[in-house]
């Protein structure tokens, strides 16, 4: 019989649950503002703020780089990330908390350092070709590689915990391959949890903006760059807009994995 | 919140693997490769040619740039450690590290409490309640910082939300100054970080032992007294490693008080941005990122030390 909440309890969640909301909702007016400035609309609405999203050529380009970017830096990430856990599942090596670690450096080192850093490398990168560097879709891919990767690496390294060392061992005695066990046992027992990881790499490629911010000027620019401009150089409700649109297509796809689970759950 | 789905084989791993299995896994693997040394070597080096790609870009990419920057903040302007002298002996760095610390403690203190009382009610109330407070906590943790940002701006800016509000029902007469100011920076900060402290409070309040609290209760203890002396000690760990993650977090945040502070109220990792883009001193950038990285591992040794048993229960 576990003892439920009491009603102060409830009152201060409540309160939270409101603070962490607002900010969301206060959004939404904003973006049916009709003056080019943040304001609350005064008497009517007006669309042209959604309007301005579809009709500025910027805003399409933006969110096709940030996709494009996504896809790519996920992909290389997720490759990367399963070589590297599965080689330290497979061999479990002396130093293997040395070696996570040193991946998951860009995780816990603060943003700001890791954004100095991949600045340093892609400036001297451009170096040695304009195309490839600062302010380039490829340098920016390599940034967010090198940000998104360490979690990947923590998703792929827990869905191999759960994979039983036994089956492995009895590929092995059977005479499997080193790539036969790869390929043919572990990959099939840990594919749901790489999915997972891909995607959540991409998601986090998808809303960067510290690293990116240090790495690009006027060429690349993604979706977060983009709103950034809209709310730190001159305030847009535009990006109200544009808010609008991601709050709603969060919301749906969270409440609609909440009711997958629930169907699940029954 | 895991989203796993084992298989058949993995589950069966998961209830049957013991410790004494684990000892008899060990002794087979042994066995096994004292069997074929050609095949266990070949599974040696299939391993490290599978660890080396990440290796190798990591240092490529990212250690030999580090190494750069922290050459950066010994050479530019001119060799010596005269930038690092800076960050103590000049007024305004010094003005920025205090005011970055002077956050971290306030946003750490409120982002705990908040975060406490949500995930108490998330892992101990009704299943309405459970599902209610779970969509608040994770609708804002997936939505972008930037426009969780914005919204601060729609709701405090002089014709925001409360403004408009405020002086439409007559209680105010001129806007209050809401934004730009360092009271929105620690609200936009602690709205970033309450998600990130609930995972490991709710994982440390998860792992109490029910029956200890029927006991206090058959005890005669009142549900305050039960909650105080019995649940809130055995959260202790959880709330040690919640307040490490949301001051370490803090420390090198930059979005939030770029914007919300509006260039008044600088933090730390600001400041760098400012000196490499807007008034350039990259030796005083580099100097200020070691320094940060530095604090930071302290801080994060510290973690692993003090709160390793919350941090295990929770993967996110």
């Amino acid at each position: 019989m576990i003892q439920r909440p009491g009603r102060m309890a409830l009152l201060l969640a409540g309160l939270v649950s409101a603070f962490l909301l607002a900010p969301l909702l206060a959004v939404v007016p904003i973006s049916f503002t009709p003056a080019r400035f943040l304001t609350m609309p005064n008497g009517h609405l007006s669309l042209i703020h959604y309007r301005e999203l579809i009709d500025d050529p910027d805003w399409a380009r933006s969110i096709l780089l940030s996709l494009r970017i996504g896809v790519v830096s996920s992909a290389i990430a997720t490759v990367l990330a399963l070589a590297f856990s599965l080689g330290v599942w497979m061999i479990q090596p002396r130093f293997a908390a040395l070696m996570v670690g040193f991946v998951l450096l860009p995780m816990i080192a603060p943003p700001i350092v890791s954004a100095m850093t991949l600045y340093f490398f892609l400036t001297s990168l451009s170096g040695v070709s304009g195309a490839i560097g600062y302010d380039t879709w490829f340098g920016v891919t390599i940034a967010h590689v090198v940000m998104i990767t360490p979690f990947a690496v923590v998703m792929t390294l827990v869905a191999l915990a759960q994979v039983d060392r036994r089956i492995d061992l009895a590929a092995r005695g059977l005479g499997a391959s080193a790539l036969q066990r790869v390929f043919k046992v572990i990959l099939p027992n840990i594919r749901f949890g790489v999915m997972m990881a891909a995607l959540m790499a991409f998601f986090l490629s998808w809303e960067e903006i510290g690293v990116t911010l240090f790495v690009t000027s006027v060429n690349a620019i993604t979706l977060p760059r983009l709103m950034w401009m809209g709310v730190h150089d001159n305030i847009d409700p535009a990006v109200a807009a544009i808010s609008v649109v991601l709050i709603v297509v969060t919301t749906l796809a969270l409440t609609g994995r909440m009711l997958l689970q629930r169907e699940e759950a029954a | 919140m895991r989203s796993r789905r084992p298989t058949a084989v993995s589950s069966f791993a998961s209830v049957g693997a013991t410790e004494g299995d684990a000892d008899r896994i060990a002794a087979a693997e042994r066995a096994a490769r004292s069997r074929g040394a050609s095949q266990s070597d070949n599974a040696f080096v299939t391993g490290v040619c599978l660890m080396t790609p990440l290796l190798a870009f990591l240092v490529f990419v990212y250690a030999v740039p580090f190494i750069g920057v922290a050459a950066w903040s010994v050479t530019l302007p001119k060799p010596g450690l005269g930038q690092y002298e800076r960050l103590v002996t000049d007024p305004l760095v010094f003005s920025v590290f205090l005011r970055t610390f002077r956050i971290c403690l306030i946003v750490t203190v409120l982002s705990v409490v908040a975060a406490y009382a949500i995930a108490y009610v998330w892992v101990r109330g009704t299943r309405l309640e459970r599902r209610l407070v779970e969509f608040c906590i994770l609708i804002p943790f997936w939505i972008s910082i930037l426009t969780r940002t914005f919204g601060w701006l729609a709701l405090l800016s002089n014709r925001g939300l409360i403004n408009t509000w405020l002086q439409a029902a007559g209680l105010i007469a001129g806007p209050l100054p809401l934004a730009y100011n360092e009271f929105s920076v620690i609200l936009g900060i602690t709205h970033v970080l309450v998600p990130f402290a609930v995972f490991p409070l709710a994982s440390s309040m998860r792992s109490v032992d029910e029956r200890v609290l029927l006991a206090a209760r058959g005890l005669g203890a009142s549900r305050l007294r039960t909650f105080w002396t019995v649940f809130a000690p055995m959260t202790a760990s959880g709330v040690v490693g919640a307040a490490l993650i949301v001051f370490v977090f803090t420390l090198g945040f930059f979005v939030t008080p770029a914007i919300l502070g509006g260039g008044r109220s600088i933090m730390a990792a600001e400041l760098v941005w400012l000196r490499m883009f807007q008034s350039p001193d990259w030796g005083l950038g580099a100097a200020i990122s070691v320094a940060l990285v530095v604090l930071v591992g302290a801080l994060m040794a510290a973690l692993f030390r003090l709160a390793r048993p919350a941090l295990m229960g929770s993967s996110g």
